[in-house]
């Protein structure tokens, strides 16, 4: 989109990542915790993204090489992200596993009170 | 940030202020909303406006896959759990006020303001997207998924296959 500067794009990543790792220091549901999670990967997802539009540190190759433009190396971000949202979705699903099975084990998910593993 | 003098105002610019800003004011809510439900439903809208900001920048396969994946599967497995565990109403997991607050949020401002005054000043002169305006076309898309990347796209699959496996596994009441 013409006229919307790239760091735009980044400050918003930026908020939702700092948002993201606030969340996650200060909220005590694992469920909460690892939405926030979720929402530092996406705030991730978006700065893939701005960087792979706008190449801007490609440019000079691009100038040279206008067949770059449709070649597959201009598609790394984006591949980038197909694989950011595998992981998310195979990570999502193991995870509320987990807390499903600490739950039938404690009937209490409150992250400060799970010390199992304090050595 | 999104209206320092030199940059003209443009209707594109407007849009994305409009979204960016929705955006964000989503995601505070999903960290001070005390209800995880509440929470969930912030999550929601901010990945739903997420994907309108992947529209604007041309990524539009990636805008309906976040719609798809995360909106449509993530946020349901997660509304799922919290029904299931019943964390909704009640107030089982009442934050208190507790010291790590005022902490953590300045931690998160000195985050932000630290990595914003190295990264983003360098960058505001960047206003031109050189990418092609087809690049985020499903043909486009696929076809780099399926040749250049084939071998990641495999690695994933695999991945997949292990978090199903590992998912029944913890669901199972004995294993």
């Amino acid at each position: 989109m013409n006229g919307v500067p790239l760091a735009a794009y980044l400050a918003l990543g930026l908020f939702m990542f700092t948002a993201g790792v606030v969340g996650v220091v200060i909220r005590r549901s694992p469920i909460v915790i690892f939405m926030c999670i979720e929402l530092m990967l996406n705030a991730v997802n978006l700065t893939f993204l701005a960087f792979a539009r706008y190449q801007f540190s490609t440019a000079p190759a691009l100038a040279q090489n206008p067949e770059l433009a449709t070649s597959n190396s201009i598609m790394g971000g984006q591949m980038m992200v197909i694989f950011v949202m595998a992981v998310a979705a195979a990570e999502v699903a193991v995870g509320l596993g987990i807390i499903m099975a600490i739950f039938r084990l404690r009937q209490n998910i409150d992250v400060d009170e799970l010390n199992l593993l304090k050595g | 940030m999104e209206t320092s003098a030199p940059l003209a105002i443009t209707p594109e610019l407007l849009l994305f202020g409009g979204i960016a800003t929705a955006a964000a004011m989503a995601a505070v809510g999903v960290v001070a909303f005390n209800n995880a439900v509440r929470s969930a439903l912030c999550l929601v809208i901010n990945f739903f406006l997420l994907a309108f900001i992947y529209f604007t920048l041309q990524a539009e396969t990636l805008g309906i896959i976040q719609i798809v994946v995360y909106t449509g599967a993530i946020m349901v497995l997660f509304l799922f759990v919290i029904m299931l565990l019943n964390l909704g109403g009640s107030g089982l997991l009442q934050q208190k006020g507790d010291k790590r607050m005022p902490v953590a949020i300045a931690l998160g401002v000195v985050l932000f303001g630290l990595i914003a005054s190295q990264l983003l000043p360098g960058l505001m002169s960047v206003t031109k997207p050189l990418a092609p305006d087809n690049f985020g076309a499903p043909q486009n898309v696929g076809r780099a998924l399926f040749t250049q990347y084939v071998i990641p796209f495999e690695a994933v699959s695999v991945l997949l296959l292990v978090g199903i496996v590992g998912s029944i596994l913890l669901a199972k009441r004995r294993i």
